[in-house]
């Protein structure tokens, strides 16, 4: 299966901050958050198209949302998620000594995960912290 | 609210001639009255008493004062005050926290300060933080010397409209006084330029700080302010800048009325050089003196060096961008716009260095040299020239000149040599301690109620462990310091706050500003100003107001204008 | 139906004052002058869908309503009973509630530490490294005539950013630019395609790319405001420049640092620099030192990246730097709306910014110790208060999982993924459409927010609902001294 390494950013868009204000347990969320921008190119790499859904891990965890043609390319092998519970199952908890994590500029692998689902909030809540949401 | 009777105290109350009486001072609802029956009693037998003290100029509350506070946690670190049943945590050195500014000025017997610059547009930011510093009557003073309102009447000769203006930002931002910082200087640090004498004009301007002073001079007594216009010289802290201190003070002579002052320079010390540079440097209390001596149009405050490591903050912004280049250390700047603008640098007096040993010689020749007590005020510019934990110090060297001698020891040989002061054998009294820390602030100030003992006045009082029958305390500055530094009792409102310099009550104190009912005629400058306002400014008009809500407990003074 | 004008918008730093909000029957119906994520708040602030709406309480695994007293007596409890809470959370309410937050860390002897930790955190600890030479919204406004967007998409974090105080801001010293970005638009698109996409602000459904190359274009040489983006993607941003400058990711301080050397007329004996050609680099320090009055706004780009603080250092020296040469000041784009006035009102109560640690009855601070997701990642804390804020969704997992499985109280309007995670819920009035208050922009100008509508039936606001909870500790502290 191809599988390419990429650096994850993860940061607002114009979206993520919108449908914020639809409640977080909306769909349109989802849709808007549960996302990685990627350059066609890698995309194609990938063998996938605009909308498939992939797996982003890193060492530290993974995740999978739908990737969506990047209008902002070319930026090869970099990747951009939104802000939100998804991107932050992965990011980099190390501080080194400043209080702030490593949110971009992270090592990560991506790789498509069409016979797996993009999981809802709640689902993700349960999955990963045990708490009945 | 009972009754509390002072008994037995030596009472110096200069503005109502007491001068070391052994008095009784009787109070009740949280004023002097005549006298009181079966209220609580305060024995002051063997001890000095005095009006609460007075700060006319401390750097306390507000945007820049904050970030001072937020470029400083070394200096936190070293010195916290932990969290007691009736006091909030907090942490000092140079700018305490806001409890902890409250706490320890009343833990010296001081009642009132006033903060002496409060950008307009960040006016709430004031407001806020003096609703946190407890035990303390505030006020603040508007900065508006490069104001584009102001420059732009004063240009146009429009005096009673520039006062009109004065009298709205007065209302608006609840302030109290008129402050102008490096008057036109800060405008030209808009494009990082400076203005070089008081007959430079403000480039994009077309206006001198001569005409600004004097103008903001007229506008100050047309509306008949408490205070007089508060005043930092352009070119302070550069060698040779006594000139334009000089230049300044002249420059408002003919508008004196009545030998009633009509302005203020303030922390002298920092614009009282001679000499041409870092090298020549020389004091120039001489010159300054003299001139006060033989005028008197014009008060001053020392702005006394202190040697330890504070913290410089001031509107003078392009004076602070010196400091920087001049040190190395770290520098905030902050321009705000239409109006002024602020900078930050850590700086560290040293006893060995030759400049900042003649700058702590600078604020005590003034004190000493100027006959008349009630025109020098003592601050230090807190923090600019040191923190004001460090009052008890200068009263004892204003007092001793073994305590200034111990001092002298130990300066820069070279600054010792070329000093005054050392030949100056003249010692403060208590009753002109009691003018220069707040008989004489009180007064210039026109808080009438405040800086006394007499009959109406607010109950505000500091007792101090001194006996000046059985000490000679020239020769015992050490019994000054601990005297001032822990008040045997410090009474605010009527209420014992602080017992043997610990808070044993927690009050808020009231903020002062100036209500000035400016005549009908003038308020016609609210359409205009609304108009133009957007354009000066990136926020909305109805939302620069500072509205009652921010001085829950006010005192509106009220200062009827006189056109 | 009521028009409410002059109203201060509670979303980001840019804290615009100039919304008009039309109210009938307290419903928003319209608002004027706000950017689009301003607007969907307005007009969604009020759905029930996605609104607490009563107290809450874990019981037996899962979250059930509540009366306010029983929560709040539960909050206190669970406060008062811990050794180490944090109080967390701050940007998104009023300074008025902040001091009342900080007062019940005091009393519980817990950390307060507010979203600056996961944003603009290393900004502060740079300042306080080597300060800032900044300045008020205004000043750009009036007089800047080079704008550097550095780390930082306004068009996605702060819409109306540059219409408001940069490129497209009119000022007394200088004009808009947006008749020649309109006009430059035009070129490029042809009239057709340019008439359909002129109806929008800001051209948001037409992409372009942006301006970039081996040198600074012809505009560089003129004294009109001129607008550059440096960012390691093609951002929206990018394309409103008049240049944009693509660095390499976790390259920045690598620039920053060239520049400076550049700046102070050294020569660099390298061919590029983090991606970017010497020969741009030159053009651009050029530019630099050439204007009469510059800025540089940068975003959390640089605090998130590889260096944080020192990535900042680097932009802070480097503006302190060009001093020596024209003007020039640096600002950080703050994220939310408050989180200045958090930072400001912490500071002035305890000397501190943020993650302030009163475990030991004094304020202490220590950002890698005292701050909240390093506390969490250790698993020190024993309990946390969330207000105004979404950790659950915002903090990596672990730090996240440290929080969920100790008891949790949230105070938040909105149900969220921590609201959902939470031991006890406290539904609560937004602040800035429903509560008042006092906010301060990203420039550390004081606003007041304004209430144009009444919240929920139930819904305290932030400040009561605070109050509430430290009269009840104070008074379980007072039992227990007693006993």
């Amino acid at each position: 299966m191809p599988k390419i390494r990429v650096t994850l950013l993860s940061g607002r868009t114009i979206d993520q901050g919108t449908s914020k204000e639809y409640g977080k347990l909306s769909k349109e969320y989802r849709e808007n958050v549960a996302v990685c921008e990627i350059d066609p190119d890698d995309l194609k790499e990938l063998g996938l198209r605009d909308n498939s859904n992939v797996k982003v891990s890193t060492q530290y965890g993974s995740v999978v949302v739908v990737a969506k043609d990047s209008k902002r390319a070319p930026h090869p092998k970099i990747v951009y998620m939104p802000y939100g519970l998804w991107v932050n199952l992965i990011v980099e908890p190390e501080t080194h000594g400043t209080g702030m994590p490593s949110f971009k500029g992270i090592p990560a692998e991506i790789e498509p995960a069409l016979k797996e689902k993009v999981l809802t909030l709640p689902q993700l809540l349960k999955q990963t912290f045990g708490k009945d949401p | 609210m009972d009754g509390l009777l002072i008994r037995n105290g030596f009472v110096y109350d200069p503005l109502n001639n007491v001068d070391g009486e052994k008095m009784d001072i009787a109070i009740y609802g949280g004023k002097i009255v005549e006298k009181v029956e079966n209220a609580e009693t305060v024995d002051a037998s063997g001890m000095v008493v005095m009006p609460g003290g007075v700060d006319l100029h401390s750097h306390i509350a507000g945007a820049k004062v904050n970030s001072g506070r937020l470029l400083r946690p070394e200096d936190h670190y070293k010195d916290v005050e932990p969290k007691t049943a009736r006091t909030r945590s907090g942490v000092g050195y140079s700018i305490p926290s806001t409890f902890t500014t409250g706490y320890r000025y009343s833990r010296m017997g001081w009642t009132t300060v006033m903060d002496p610059a409060m950008p307009p547009l960040k006016a709430k930011h004031t407001h806020e933080e003096f609703n946190d510093t407890p035990m303390i009557d505030k006020g603040a003073y508007p900065l508006l010397g490069s104001n584009w309102f102001v420059l732009e009447h004063l240009r146009a000769k429009e005096y009673e409209e520039c006062a009109a203006y004065v009298a709205w930002i007065m209302n608006a931002t609840k302030g109290y006084a008129i402050k102008l910082v490096n008057p036109g200087g800060i405008e030209a640090w808009g494009f990082g330029r400076n203005v070089r004498d008081i007959d430079d004009p403000v480039p994009n301007f077309d206006i001198t700080p001569r005409e600004i002073v004097r103008g903001l001079c007229k506008a100050n007594q047309l509306l008949n302010m408490p205070h007089t216009i508060h005043v930092h010289a352009n070119n302070l802290g550069k060698p040779g800048n006594y000139v334009t201190t000089l230049e300044t003070m002249k420059c408002v002579e003919d508008l004196a009325r009545e030998d009633k002052p009509v302005i203020h320079i303030t922390h002298c010390q920092f614009s009282a050089f001679a000499g041409d540079d870092w090298h020549t440097l020389r004091s120039a209390s001489e010159e300054i003196s003299k001139y006060m001596n033989s005028h008197s149009h014009a008060t001053l405050d020392l702005g006394q060096v202190i040697f330890t490591n504070t913290t410089t903050m001031t509107a003078d912004g392009p004076f602070e961008f010196i400091l920087y280049q001049i040190t190395g250390n770290k520098w905030v700047n902050n321009d705000v716009e239409a109006e002024t603008g602020s900078g930050i640098v850590p700086f560290h007096y040293k006893r060995k260095s030759y400049v900042h040993a003649t700058q702590w010689t600078i604020g005590l020749e003034l004190a000493l040299q100027i006959k008349d007590p009630w025109k020098v005020f003592m601050t230090t510019d807190h923090p600019n020239a040191g923190p004001f934990e460090a009052y008890p110090k200068i009263i004892a060297w204003l007092m001793s000149k073994k305590a200034r001698e111990e001092v002298l020891k130990k300066i820069s040989k070279r600054a010792r040599r070329r000093a005054l002061l050392p030949a100056i054998d003249r010692e403060y009294t208590l009753t002109e301690v009691a003018v220069a820390t707040r008989a004489g602030q009180a007064k210039s100030l026109g808080l009438r109620d405040k800086g006394h003992l007499g009959v109406g006045a607010d109950a505000d009082v500091a007792v101090y462990d001194l006996n000046p029958e059985e000490t000679d305390l020239a020769k015992h500055p050490r019994q000054i310091r601990r005297a001032f530094k822990n008040a045997a009792y410090t009474i605010k409102g009527g209420e014992i706050v602080v017992r043997k310099g610990e808070i044993v009550k927690q009050v808020m104190g009231r903020t002062y500003w100036a209500n000035v009912k400016a005549p009908p005629s003038l308020l016609e400058i609210e359409p205009e100003l609304r108009k133009v306002f957007e354009e000066y400014y990136t926020i909305k008009y109805e939302n620069y107001l500072v509205p009652e809500k921010y001085c829950p407990n006010s005192v509106a003074v009220p200062v009827e204008a006189r056109f | 139906m009521e028009v409410i004008r002059n109203v201060t918008c509670p979303i980001c730093g840019t804290l615009c004052d100039d919304l008009e909000v039309t109210v009938d029957k307290n419903v928003v119906v319209d608002v004027k002058n706000a950017c689009a994520v301003s607007e969907a708040k307005f007009l969604n602030f009020a759905n029930p869908a996605h609104r607490n709406l009563k107290p809450l309480i874990r019981k037996n695994g899962a979250l059930e309503e509540a009366s306010m007293e029983e929560a709040v007596k539960k909050s206190a409890q669970i406060l008062a009973d811990s050794s180490y809470p944090i109080l967390y959370g701050w940007s998104c309410t009023s300074c008025e509630a902040i001091r009342v937050g900080i007062e019940l860390a005091e009393e519980v002897g817990g950390v307060i530490d507010n979203t600056s930790t996961v944003c603009h955190g290393p900004s502060i600890l740079s300042i306080q490294n080597v300060g800032i030479p900044t300045c008020t919204l205004g000043q750009i406004r009036h007089r800047a005539d080079l704008i550097v967007y550095w780390a930082s998409d306004p068009y996605s974090a702060h819409p109306r950013h540059i219409e408001r105080y940069t490129a497209f801001s009119e000022g007394r010293f200088q004009e808009s630019e947006w008749e020649h970005y309109v006009a430059r638009l035009r070129g490029i698109l042809g009239k057709k395609r340019f008439n359909r996409a002129s109806e929008r602000v800001l051209m948001r459904e037409v992409s372009v790319p942006p301006i970039s190359g081996q040198k600074l274009p012809p505009e560089f040489e003129t004294r009109r405001r001129k607008l550059i983006v440096v960012d390691v993607r093609k951002t929206r941003s990018a394309e409103l420049a008049d240049f944009f400058v693509q660095v390499e990711p976790n390259k920045d301080f690598e620039l920053l640092q060239a520049l400076r050397l550049l700046v102070r007329d050294d020569e660099l004996e390298v061919d590029e620099v983090a991606g970017v050609p010497i020969g741009l680099l030159e053009d651009v320090a050029d530019a630099l030192v050439g204007c009469s009055f510059g800025v540089f706004f940068f975003g959390v780009g640089l605090t998130m990246s590889s260096g944080k603080l020192q990535n900042i250092d680097a932009a802070i020296a480097l503006t302190k730097d060009l001093n020596y040469r024209t003007k020039f000041v640096i600002m950080p784009m703050r994220g939310h709306f408050n989180v200045a006035g958090a930072n400001i009102v912490s500071t002035w109560q305890t000397g501190f910014p943020f993650a302030v640690d009163f475990s030991q009855g004094f304020p202490r601070y220590n950002p890698g110790e005292t701050s909240v997701v390093d506390i969490l990642s250790r698993n020190e804390a024993d309990a946390g208060l969330v207000i105004a804020s979404d950790p659950v969704s915002n903090f990596p997992r672990n730090a996240v999982q440290n929080l969920v499985k100790n008891p949790l109280i949230a105070i938040d309007p909105v149900v969220s993924p921590t609201t959902m995670m939470a031991d006890v819920v406290f539904p609560c009035a937004f602040v800035g459409i429903e509560d008042e208050g006092t906010a301060y922009r990203m420039d550390r100008v004081p606003l007041p927010m304004k209430k144009v509508a009444e919240p929920p039936r139930g819904c305290l606001s932030d400040k009561e609902i605070l109050q509430e909870i430290l009269r009840e500790v104070k008074r379980i502290k007072r039992k227990e001294s007693e006993s």
